[in-house]
């Protein structure tokens, strides 16, 4: 199947019509999976005999006309749990681990009859930004193979950027879909803190986490999305509120829509084209009758330590049920309990992980937690603040994803500090729970660039509506890497 | 030198209610292991605690009984650290805002009567079981984990391993009262950690403390804080210092032992549960929790002494424990004298129980049944020595005891037409006692009497055969 | 703010985890930076400013207390390392004063 010229609605009519079986529609997206995957690397775990028989059934029960995901692959981040599907997060720690239960994103998508075609890989515990912390293997950019596909949910990403899948699923705890869908071509979307479930999503930061959909159309995503939100009683931070079709009034314009542009976010470290890029879209959103502002968001360049303080502790208690006892890897020749513990988690978390736990305990230690935690979350307020304060007087932010495009393998990672500030125009959104999209918006010797709106909180329809019209507006998501020899 | 001893007692109280604290599995004691949980017990990866409504209205319960203020905005907090029986390595707790604080109760120690402050409450999560097999292995057993505790921290207000006696024996009592736990030492649902340190008198500044962890019987906490409060005294009379150390309290010796000597505090690390939003306690719930207190055995007393007229001595021992309270309304709820009812409550049920070593609720007894006996005593019905007959079936098989006594015949006789011609015939064959009685020996009665109960196989009303006798006699 | 490698080997202790020497260094370097980082905060006045640790709408959300059987035990201890008798095994504790 040639996910580059079809989306959901049309691979869903192709389905309703019977001129492809979902058996079919499975069979050839294995093959293209087997194919492109000497390429790219963006599956841990591919299912085969799972995602034939899940087909199989729909087959048999009838595609169903009014459930657009019915019948289709999807890729899923390697962090989310799968029931009788080894999940892993990409570490060595849960490297045989077998989930007994499923996510709820995951309950939702087999009640719509989506078919789970494998897990993705990712930066471990979905700690990086370029996939390159993977216990497992290196996936690679889908435009050009020397580069990282970005991270952490670089296997997502590359996934539906190259073709093998229409849509996936991610996790972005500090940029974790945008980045990697900005570096890909792809849209990705982080929705708003408690709009999805994160039961069942292997926790990293848990008041930053949210899961959220990689596709390659603007319309696909707000698809994928309704699929997977809504109040969830087994994650009490999930959202009472009530879901909007997010496709509904999706092709509705931007006229009269106010934008605001942070001037920190195309400041000094942002490269020139990208710079460019981003002006072209102002330029764009202009034409199509929106008002576009500068604003500040003055706090935001204190984002990185608060999102690194506060990331990094609530992860070094999330990541301490990883102890050798119930589940996971427990390590051979141990003595005693103390053993158990060190030697597993020792053998088991990779370097970057262990970066992480040892600064998130520093951060919450005694005589520390005033001056690292607790100053941070008060900064957090202040970030959030700041991001009221332009709601207030308007309906969208734009900026870059991204500083740069996709960096190099191998590049950027030996030193931590420049790694992380990557991240500074993706961490603050986080910090602050709105919700954020990366789309196409240009390309830097041939590798994409990333055009990054941001709404209020719960206000993805007004992402959404703006998403398409700049998608509809320009050409960009047209292009398609040349890994499947198409072009 | 003289010292003055400071306590401190944090005591933790299972919950009983139907689900565990953060997760839907089932609180059971006794269970299989690990049969009564589920993934977030166990902490697999990706699961998220939620709060149990229970949990927090029965925590809100023993913080009200205990005097204390609600605390209206809570949030739970993480306590970090490593244990096979704390799944997630941290324990989801209430380090910075406590259910309750600033509460008391009131003891009574040597007739005097003294407040001891409680500083604060948390309601948290118990951990699961961790037993240590001498084959070098733990075995883990996560039943437990996740039942919801109250936790309950005095001040340093008790100054004597009696008044830690007495507070003990005082919070069981109210926690029972409230419901919210069985409180049943033996099986864990109720344990002290005790801080003693001592001081000499007049020094404003509080001795450094020893700690002894989870104790599980009152006895024990009196008997290590009198040891440990001797043994500091000792220490300090020899100029030695101590050092601040966790203890054991031996039960053989009676002694406290070294276990372990604290360097600095214990780092756990708290910091807010972000899996739990906060919680706003509105003033409708506080009122609503307060309306579902049960009487506090304080109040209870003091109305049997007032609208029932009990002694002082027979209100305390029957409001001991919400058991034998509820269970003597009840019998005078079902027309009982209270009065009656009281005394057959501290005497044979009392003598019953412990003879036989076991609660009310696990005799056959009903409060009924109890009110019945005693309205066919005071009925004459039945006499008081059958009635100790009576009494024996009832709470032995559970036999309802009008039916019982008419089945068995065991109606006192108390109608002169059937007594008088038994009294005659007594008399007829008792010339001897006649002639006796004529003589002043005033014996005689109480063989004929004898005579006559024993012909009715003790039936006959003694009262009714005295009247009839003496009138009989008088005739001869 | 310089942080030493005693400082970082008692957190790793908190964490359960060892480092080699060379490691320790590493660690103790990278440590440093990121505090360092860190340290950027302090010039931001938070007097009087509340702490942020949830982001979420959902407040004031309760479970009705109702029991759910519990999950079936061999599925549970199917991923554990060892097992016995229906408990989880793990090699004992030496020092038994170690309990928290």
């Amino acid at each position: 199947m040639n996910y580059f010229a079809n989306d959901l609605t049309s691979l869903h009519d192709l389905l309703v019509k019977k001129e492809i079986s979902a058996t079919d529609l499975t069979k050839e997206t294995l093959a293209t999976i087997k194919e492109r995957e000497q390429k790219v690397d963006a599956f841990l775990s591919v299912d085969e005999e799972g995602a034939l028989k899940q087909a199989a059934e729909v087959d048999e029960a009838g595609v169903d006309a009014t459930n657009v995901l019915s019948g289709i692959p999807l890729g899923i981040k390697d962090n989310i749990v799968t029931k009788g599907l080894k999940t892993t997060a990409a570490s060595k720690i849960l490297e045989n681990f077998d989930p007994i239960y499923d996510a709820t994103v995951i309950e939702k998508l087999k009640a719509a009859k989506a078919i789970t075609i494998g897990k993705t890989n990712m930066d471990e515990f979905a700690m990086g930004g370029s996939t390159e912390n993977s216990a497992f293997k290196l996936t690679k950019n889908a435009w050009d193979q020397t580069k990282v596909p970005g991270g952490s949910s670089g296997g997502s990403a590359a996934a539906v950027a190259s073709g093998e899948v229409v849509a996936s699923l991610g996790s972005d705890t500090g940029g974790s879909i945008r980045q990697p869908a900005s570096f890909n071509g792809i849209v990705g979307v982080k929705p708003t803190y408690g709009r999805v479930s994160r039961y069942g999503l292997i926790a990293f930061a848990s008041s930053l986490d949210q899961i959220g959909p990689f596709t390659r159309s603007v319309r696909d995503n707000a698809t994928l999305l309704n699929a997977i939100s809504g109040a969830d009683p087994r994650d009490f931070t999930s959202s009472k509120r009530e879901v909007p079709d997010f496709t509904q009034g999706i092709d509705g314009g931007v006229k009269g829509m106010r934008i605001a542009v942070p001037k920190e976010y195309l400041g000094e470290g942002v490269a020139a084209d990208i710079k460019k890029a981003v002006k072209n879209a102002i330029t764009v959103f202009e034409k199509l009758g929106a008002t576009v502002d500068e604003v500040s968001l003055p706090h935001s360049k204190y984002g990185v330590p608060v999102y690194y303080i506060i990331a990094s502790s609530e992860a070094s208690s999330n990541l301490q049920r990883f102890d050798g006892i119930r589940y996971g890897h427990r390590a051979q020749n141990v003595k005693n309990l103390e053993d158990v513990y060190v030697k597993s988690r020792s053998e088991g978390f990779g370097d970057e992980v262990k970066r992480r736990i040892m600064l998130g305990t520093f951060s919450l230690s005694a005589g520390t937690y005033d001056a690292f935690f607790k100053k941070a979350a008060q900064v957090r307020t202040l970030i959030c603040q700041d991001f009221a304060r332009v709601f207030a007087e308007y309906d969208l932010i734009l900026g870059p994803t991204t500083p740069t495009t996709a960096f190099g393998i191998g590049e950027d990672i030996k030193d931590p500090v420049t790694m992380y500030m990557n991240d500074i125009l993706t961490i603050p959104v986080n910090l602050a729970g709105l919700p954020g999209m990366s789309l196409p918006a240009g390309y830097s010797k041939g590798l994409p660039i990333g055009l990054q709106l941001i709404a209020n909180q719960f206000d993805e329809k007004t992402m959404y509506r703006a998403g398409y019209a700049f998608e509809q507006e320009t050409e960009f998501h047209k292009q398609a890497p040349t890994i499947g020899g198409q072009n | 030198m003289n010292f003055e001893t400071t306590i401190g007692l944090e005591v933790h109280i299972e919950m009983k209610t139907n689900s565990k604290a953060f997760s839907p599995a089932p609180v059971q004691y006794g269970s299989e292991p690990n049969t009564n949980t589920n993934v977030v017990d166990w902490a697999f990866p990706g699961v998220l605690p939620t709060v149990n409504k229970g949990a927090l209205e029965f925590g809100m319960r023993a913080a009200l009984a205990l005097n204390c203020e609600i605390t209206r905005d809570i949030h739970f907090d993480r306590k970090n650290y490593f244990y096979p029986d704390n799944p997630k390595a941290y324990q989801i707790t209430q380090a910075q805002t406590p259910i309750g604080r600033h509460g008391w109760l009131e003891v009574e120690v040597d007739g005097h009567k003294k407040k001891i402050g409680i500083e604060e409450m948390h309601v948290e999560e118990d951990a699961g079981k961790n037993t240590h097999n001498p084959d070098g292995y733990s075995y883990v057993d996560l039943n437990r984990q996740g039942t919801p505790l109250i936790e309950i921290v005095s001040k340093p207000d008790i100054a004597s391993a009696e008044e830690a006696y007495a507070y003990l024996v005082r919070l069981r009592q109210i926690i029972q009262f409230t419901g919210i736990s069985d409180v049943k030492m033996e099986e864990g649902s109720m344990r002290a950690d005790v801080n003693v340190s001592v001081r000499p008198i007049g020094s404003d500044k509080l001795g450094t403390r020893t700690e002894m962890k989870n104790l599980n019987s009152f006895e024990h906490v009196r008997k290590g804080a009198h040891y440990e409060s001797r043994r500091q005294q000792r220490v300090l009379m020899a100029g030695d210092k101590i050092r601040q150390e966790t203890r054991r309290f031996d039960e053989a010796t009676g002694e406290t032992v070294l276990m372990r000597v604290k360097e600095g505090a214990s780092d756990y690390r708290y910091f807010p549960e972000p899996d739990l939003p906060p919680i706003h306690i509105s003033d409708e719930w506080v009122q609503e929790v307060k309306n579902s207190i049960p009487e506090m055995p304080d109040k209870r007393r003091k109305r049997y002494v007032d609208d029932w007229g009990l002694p002082e001595y027979d209100a305390n021992v029957l409001t001991q424990t919400k058991e034998m309270s509820d269970f003597f309304e009840e019998t005078v709820a079902q027309g009982a004298d209270p009065k009656l009812a009281g005394n057959w409550l501290m005497g044979d049920v009392n003598a019953y129980l412990n003879a036989n070593q076991i609660g009310l609720l696990e005799t056959k007894l009903t409060p009924e049944h109890l009110a019945t006996m005693i309205k066919l005593i005071q009925d004459a019905t039945i006499s008081s020595k059958i009635a100790k007959k009576v009494f024996k079936e009832i709470i032995t098989n559970g036999s309802e005891p009008k039916v019982w006594v008419e089945k068995k015949g065991l109606v006192q006789l108390s109608d002169p037409a059937v007594l008088q011609p038994i009294i005659d015939d007594v008399l007829q064959n008792n010339e001897k006692s006649i002639e006796d009685y004529k003589n002043g020996k005033d014996r005689a009665i109480g063989f004929l009497v004898g005579q006559i109960m024993k012909q009715t196989r003790g039936k006959a009303n003694p009262k009714v055969v005295n009247q009839l006798l003496i009138a009989s006699l008088k005739q001869l | 703010m310089a942080i030493s490698e005693d400082k970082v080997a008692h957190v790793a202790g908190l964490a359960k985890l060892a480092f080699s020497k060379e490691e320790l260094q590493k660690f103790t370097g990278q440590m440093g930076e990121i505090i360092n980082m860190v340290q950027q905060l302090s010039d931001v006045d938070t007097t009087g400013v509340e702490v942020t640790t949830h982001v979420t709408d959902a407040v004031d959300t309760m479970r009705e207390d109702k029991a759910v059987k519990g999950t079936d035990r061999e599925l549970l201890l199917k991923n554990a390392p060892d097992h016995q008798d229906g408990f989880i095994k793990v090699p004992a504790i030496i020092d038994e004063s170690e309990e928290a």
